[in-house]
C-alpha cells in the first residue's frame, strides 16, 4: 500500500519530472524547428509557392483569331470569315462513347471510318480534350442535334468562325487557307505562338502573301481548373485581335464574269489597268473550290483536282510558262526601232519561208505575206519579216527590250506560286545550258519561240507598258493608296499641249520611268497593234469593236508544243485535228480603248490551237465587260483620298 | 499538512466543476471550432457530411470528455488494465471481423459509427504502463523481470496495429508507451540498445513493407522522384502552405484544396487546408492552441500528487505532442506520409473519442489531483 508522501514516491515523482524536463526540452526545439519551417514556407518561399500555386490553378486556352477580309476594289468581300457550326465531343462529359456514336450516326452523316478516326483521337488525348466530329454542319443538321441535345451527353453544339468564299472564280489569286501544318510551323516563325487547333493559314495566293497581317492577334481564354484539368470558371478572357483586312485591285464582278467564261477550258486571263498597274481581274481555269480547303479536303475531291490534266490547282496566269509567241513580235520591232536597226518603212518579202544557216524557217502563212513592212509585219504576223528583223536586231538587243519591258522577272511579290520565265540570250544560253547561240536560234526567239517562256501577267504588263506610252509601272494586286502620277502627267500634257519643259524632266517631275529612247517608236507599235485587230487582214480583224468605247488594239500569239513535221506542213494540218496536248496554246493580248488606253489583258488558252481564234474572243468579251464597269471604277478612285 | 482522506474522495459536484481546468476547456472548444470551420471549407463553403459529422462528433465526445473528467481519478487507476484489455480485445476483433478499405483493415462496424480501436489503443497502453509503473517500486523498475510485461503489453498492439496495416499508428502507440517507460525511469542504456537493435532489424522491417509504404519513404527523401504519383501529396501540401503566405488567401478561398489538388484534405491533410487558407499567422494560432492545451496537461501532471497522474498526464501530454507534431512535419514535407491524424482538428471519430477520452482522464486528474490512488 503506497501512500502520497512516503518516500519511494517523493523519489519516483522527482525522477519523472526530471525526464518530464528533458522531453520538454526536446519539445521546445522541435516546436521551434516547426515554426521555422512555416517560416521557411510561408515567408521566406510563398513568392514562389504562390506562382506554382497559380500555375496549377490556371490554364490557359488559345482562341484562334477572325482572320481579316479579302475585298475588291468595290469593298465586295472576296474572302471573309462567317459563323459556322460544329459539333464537339468532349469524351469525359458522355457516359457511353459507343452509344452516343450510334446515336450521332443515326441523326448526321457520319460514315464508320469518321468514328473510328475519331475514336483514335479520343484515346490519345486527355478525357477532358473536345474532338470535332463535324467540322461543318448546315442549319438543318445543326438544329436536329439541338433537338435531340437532352440524350447526347458530351456532345456541344459549337458556333464557330471559318473562312468563307463567296465563289471560285478568284481561287487561283486568293489561294486557300487550311490547318496549319508541321511544315508551316517550321518554316513560317510568326505561326510559333499562333499554332491553335483551329487555326487556318493561308497555303497559297494572297491568303499566303497576307498571312503574317491577315491572321491576328491570338486571344487567350484563362480557365481555373482542378487537379484533374477539368475546367472550373473562366477567370479571364481576351478575345485577341480579329486581322486586318485588305482592299484589293481585283473586280469581283469581272472575275465571276471571267471565270464562267473560261469554264472548261484550261486557261488564263489577267486585266490591268495601263497607268497604275492595278491588276483589274487575274483568272485562272479551270478552277477548284476554295471552301473544300477549310475543313480537311475531302480525298477523292482532292485526287480529282491532282489528278486532272488541266491542273486546276496550278495559277496559269501567275505560274504557268508559255512561250510568248507571236506576242512577243511587238517587242522586237520596239526594239529594232530603238536600236535603229530598221526604219517602219523597211520592207521585205514573204515568201512563206526562208532558208538560213541551212535550215527552214517557215512563216505561219504557207503563202507567204509578200512584200511586208513593220506596219503589216505586225498585222499579219509575219513571221519572215521578224526573222529577219530579230537576225538584225540579234538575239542580246532583243532581250534587253524584253526585260525592260517586264518580262523575264517576277511581276509581284511574295507570292511563292509565280515564276519568272526566261528571257534567253547568248550569255544566259552559256550560264544555263552551257553552250554557244547558234543564229538559228535568234530566229526563233524573233517570233517568241524556242527558249522564251512567260507568265500570262507578264504579257499582260508588256502590253500594258505598250498601252501606256512607254512608262514604266508597278503592278499591284494590294490597294494601298492611289497612284496615279501616270494619268496626271498625261492629263498635265493634254492641258498645256505647249508645255515648254523638255520630256525627260517633266517625265521625272511625275517620278515616271520611260522605257523608250523616242515615244514615236511606241505609237508606232500602237498603231500596227491597231491594224491587227481593226483592219482587213489582220490577224484577230473578225473579233474587233466596231464602236469606238470598245475598239482594241491587240496582237496574237500561238504557242508551239511540238513542232511541225514537214509531212504536216503539207498535209496543212490544222490545229483543231491535233491531239489535244499537241495543240498550240493560244495568246492574245490587247489594249482597250485604243484612242484613249485604259486596260491592258493577256489571255491564255491552253492548246486553244491560234491565237486568233480561241484567245481573241475571250478577250474581247472581257474587254467590254471591264470597259463597262470603267466609269464606275474611275469614280470609286476619284473618291478615295491619297492614301486608305 | 494533509487533507483528511475522506474530504478528498467525497468531492462534490460544485467542487469538481470549480476545479476544472478552465483554460484547458476553452483551448479544446477553440480548436474544436477552429476545426469546423476548416471543416466547413473542406466541403466547398457548405454543411455538407464531413461538416456535420464533425461537429456532432465533437460535441458528443466533448460531453463524454466531462463525463470522463468527474469519474475520480481512482476509478480510471483501478481499471486502467480492464480498460487496455478491452481495446485489445476490440483489435483483435478488428483482425476478424474488420472492415477492410483501400487494403488495409482498420475498422469495426459498430452500426452508428465505424470504430478504429487502434486510435482507442494509443490512451489504453499508456494508462496500462503508467499504472504499471505506478505500482512498481522504483527499484525494480529496471530489473529484467519488470521488463518483460511491459515490453509484451506494447508490442502486442504495435504487432496488430502494424498487420493491419497500418504503421503510422502502430508507431505513434509504440512511441506512446515508451514514453511512459522512459518518463518511470527506465534506464536511458536500455532505450539505447532497443534503439540499436532497431537499427539493426530495420532491412528485415523494410523487406516486410508493403510496396505502396516503401514508395512513401522513398518520395519522402526526394518528392520529385514521382511528382504525379507518390510525391504528389507532399508536393501539392508543400505548394497549398507556401502559397498561404502571411496572411493566407482567406476562408473558403484556398484553391489547393477547392480544386482538388490537395488529397486527404478532411483528414492528414486539414493542416494544410487552414494554413493555406489562413497563412503563417494561422498556422502560428493553430500551434499555439496546441502549445496552450499541452502545456495544461504537463501543468496538471505538475499539479498531481499521485505518480500515476503525473506518468499519466505527461506521458499523454507527449504523445499528443507527438500526434501533432508528426502530423505537421508530414503536411510540411518533414516526414514521410504515415498517415496519422491531426488531433481534435482532423475529421474521424475514433481520433476524436479516444483524444477526448485521453483529455477527459487528465481533467479527472486535475479535478482529483489529491485523491491518492493505489
Amino acid at each position: 500500500m503506497l501512500s502520497p508522501g512516503s518516500g519511494n514516491t517523493v523519489i519516483k515523482s522527482k525522477l519523472i519530472s526530471r525526464r518530464m524536463f528533458l522531453i520538454s526540452a526536446a519539445k521546445a526545439i522541435v516546436m521551434v524547428g516547426l515554426v521555422g519551417r512555416l517560416i521557411s514556407l510561408q515567408i521566406n518561399q510563398a513568392t514562389k509557392y504562390k506562382s506554382l500555386s497559380d500555375k496549377n490553378r490556371f490554364r490557359e486556352w488559345k482562341l484562334a483569331p477572325e482572320r481579316g477580309a479579302i475585298k475588291d476594289f468595290f469593298d465586295t468581300k472576296i474572302a471573309s470569315s462567317e459563323p459556322l457550326y460544329q459539333l464537339h465531343l468532349v469524351p469525359e462529359n458522355a457516359k457511353d462513347l459507343d452509344n452516343l456514336f450510334v446515336r450521332l450516326k443515326a441523326i448526321l452523316n457520319i460514315t464508320d471510318r469518321k468514328v473510328s478516326y475519331l475514336k483514335r483521337v479520343i484515346r490519345k488525348q486527355k478525357p477532358w480534350e473536345p474532338v470535332i466530329v463535324s467540322e461543318n454542319l448546315n442549319w438543318s443538321d445543326f438544329s436536329r442535334i439541338n433537338l435531340f441535345l437532352h440524350e447526347l451527353e458530351g456532345v456541344e453544339p459549337i458556333v464557330s468562325v471559318a473562312r468563307t468564299y463567296p465563289d471560285n472564280s478568284s481561287a487561283h489569286i486568293l489561294g486557300y487557307v487550311s490547318q496549319i501544318s508541321e511544315k508551316d510551323l517550321k518554316t513560317k516563325e510568326y505561326l510559333q505562338e499562333l499554332a491553335v487547333p483551329g487555326m487556318a493559314v493561308g497555303k497559297t495566293g494572297l491568303e499566303r502573301k497576307l498571312d503574317r497581317q491577315i491572321i491576328g492577334k491570338i486571344g487567350y481564354q484563362r480557365y481555373e481548373v482542378n487537379a484533374f484539368g477539368k475546367r472550373i470558371r473562366e477567370i479571364k478572357i481576351d478575345e485577341g485581335q480579329a486581322g486586318k483586312s485588305f482592299k484589293t485591285t481585283l473586280d469581283y464582278e469581272v472575275q465571276k464574269f471571267t471565270n464562267e467564261l473560261l469554264k472548261d477550258k484550261a486557261a488564263a486571263v489577267c486585266v490591268m489597268d495601263v497607268y497604275n498597274g492595278d491588276i483589274v481581274s487575274l483568272v485562272s481555269s479551270p478552277t477548284f473550290e476554295p471552301n473544300e480547303f477549310v475543313h480537311g479536303l475531302d480525298k477523292a475531291y482532292w485526287n480529282s483536282l491532282i489528278k486532272d490534266d488541266k491542273k486546276p490547282l496550278a495559277n496559269k496566269a501567275l505560274s504557268g510558262l508559255y512561250p510568248p509567241g507571236s506576242t512577243i513580235k511587238t517587242l522586237v520591232a520596239l526594239s529594232a526601232l530603238e536600236n535603229k536597226i530598221i526604219r517602219p518603212l523597211d520592207t521585205f518579202r514573204c515568201k512563206g519561208k526562208i532558208e538560213l544557216y541551212g535550215e527552214k524557217f517557215h512563216c505561219w502563212e504557207k503563202d507567204g505575206h509578200g512584200i511586208v513592212n513593220l506596219r503589216k509585219g505586225i498585222q499579219r504576223s509575219c513571221d519572215v519579216y521578224f526573222y529577219e528583223v530579230a537576225r538584225k536586231l540579234g538575239v542580246d538587243r532583243l532581250s534587253e527590250t524584253a526585260k525592260r519591258f517586264g518580262l523575264g522577272k517576277k511581276v509581284l511579290n511574295d507570292f511563292i506560286e509565280e515564276r519568272s520565265g526566261v528571257v534567253p540570250n547568248t550569255k544566259w544560253k552559256k550560264k544555263f545550258i552551257g553552250q554557244n547561240w547558234y543564229l538559228g536560234e535568234t530566229l526563233h526567239s524573233g517570233i517568241g519561240q524556242g527558249y522564251f517562256q512567260s507568265t500570262p501577267l507578264q504579257l499582260c504588263l508588256m502590253t500594258a507598258q505598250i498601252a501606256n506610252g512607254g512608262f514604266k509601272i508597278q503592278p499591284r494586286i494590294i490597294f494601298d493608296k492611289k497612284n496615279d502620277n501616270l494619268r496626271n502627267y498625261l492629263r498635265h500634257k493634254n492641258e498645256n499641249p505647249n508645255e515648254p519643259l523638255p520630256t525627260d524632266l517633266l517625265v521625272s517631275n511625275f517620278d515616271l520611268k520611260p522605257l523608250f529612247k523616242n515615244q514615236e517608236h511606241i505609237n508606232l507599235i500602237k498603231d500596227a497593234m491597231f491594224s491587227s485587230s481593226n483592219e482587213p487582214g489582220g490577224t484577230s480583224y473578225r473579233h474587233r469593236f466596231e464602236n469606238p468605247k470598245f475598239t482594241f488594239a491587240g496582237k496574237t500569239g500561238s504557242s508551239q508544243i511540238k513542232r511541225f513535221t514537214e509531212a504536216q506542213r503539207e498535209a496543212e494540218v490544222k490545229q483543231e485535228s491535233l491531239p489535244y496536248n499537241d495543240r498550240d496554246h493560244a495568246l492574245f493580248v490587247a489594249f482597250a480603248p485604243y484612242k484613249n488606253p485604259q486596260y491592258a489583258i493577256s489571255v491564255l488558252v491552253e492548246h486553244g490551237g491560234s491565237g486568233g481564234k480561241a484567245a481573241a474572243p475571250i478577250a474581247k468579251k472581257v474587254i467590254k465587260k471591264v470597259l463597262e464597269r470603267h466609269e464606275l471604277r474611275r469614280s470609286i478612285s476619284n473618291q478615295i483620298g491619297e492614301s486608305v | 499538512m494533509l487533507q483528511p482522506r475522506s474530504i478528498q474522495s467525497s468531492l462534490g459536484i460544485r467542487d469538481k466543476i470549480l476545479s476544472i481546468d478552465f483554460i484547458l476547456v476553452i483551448s479544446i472548444l477553440v480548436l474544436g471550432i477552429t476545426s469546423m470551420f476548416a471543416m466547413y471549407s473542406t466541403d466547398g463553403g457548405e454543411f455538407k457530411y464531413h461538416t456535420n459529422s464533425h461537429i456532432l462528433r465533437f460535441f458528443v465526445f466533448f460531453g463524454m470528455f466531462f463525463v470522463v473528467s468527474f469519474i475520480s481519478i481512482r476509478f480510471w487507476h483501478e481499471t486502467s488494465y480492464l480498460i487496455y484489455v478491452g481495446f485489445f480485445i476490440l483489435l483483435l476483433g478488428v483482425k476478424y471481423f474488420g472492415l477492410t478499405s483501400s487494403g488495409s483493415k482498420r475498422w469495426l462496424d459498430l452500426y452508428f459509427m465505424n470504430l478504429q480501436p487502434s486510435e482507442l489503443m494509443k490512451i489504453g497502453l499508456i494508462l496500462f504502463l503508467a499504472k504499471y509503473y505506478h505500482r512498481i517500486s522504483i527499484e525494480s523498475i529496471n530489473s529484467f523481470k519488470h521488463l518483460i510485461l511491459p515490453i509484451t503489453v506494447l508490442i502486442s498492439p504495435v504487432i496488430l496495429v502494424a498487420t493491419q496495416p497500418d504503421l503510422g499508428t502502430a508507431i505513434l502507440i509504440a512511441a506512446g508507451g515508451v514514453i511512459v517507460a522512459w518518463l518511470a525511469g527506465v534506464r536511458a542504456k536500455f532505450f539505447a540498445i532497443s534503439g540499436v537493435a532497431m537499427i539493426a532489424l530495420l532491412p528485415i522491417a523494410i523487406s516486410f513493407l508493403k510496396p505502396y509504404q516503401k514508395s512513401r519513404i522513398l518520395t519522402f527523401l526526394n518528392p520529385e522522384r514521382d511528382p504525379l504519383g507518390a510525391g504528389y501529396q507532399i508536393i501539392q501540401s508543400k505548394i497549398a502552405i507556401g502559397s498561404g503566405g502571411l496572411f493566407g488567401k482567406g476562408f473558403l478561398n484556398g484553391s489547393q484544396s477547392y480544386l482538388d489538388y490537395l488529397p486527404e484534405k478532411h483528414t492528414d491533410f486539414i493542416f494544410t487546408l487552414f494554413s493555406e487558407e489562413f497563412g503563417f499567422f494561422g498556422s502560428l494560432f493553430i500551434l499555439l492552441l496546441y502549445v496552450l492545451i499541452i502545456s495544461r496537461i504537463v501543468r496538471t501532471g505538475n499539479l498531481t500528487r499521485s505518480n500515476f497522474g503525473k506518468l499519466y498526464c505527461y506521458s499523454f501530454a507527449t504523445a499528443f505532442f507527438i500526434y501533432v507534431v508528426v502530423n505537421m512535419m508530414m503536411v510540411l514535407g518533414l516526414l514521410p506520409i504515415v498517415g496519422s491524424p491531426l488531433p481534435i482538428m482532423s475529421y474521424g471519430g475514433s481520433s476524436m473519442m479516444a483524444i477526448m477520452f485521453g483529455l477527459g482522464i487528465v481533467m479527472s486528474c486535475k479535478i482529483h489531483k489529491d485523491v491518492p490512488v493505489n
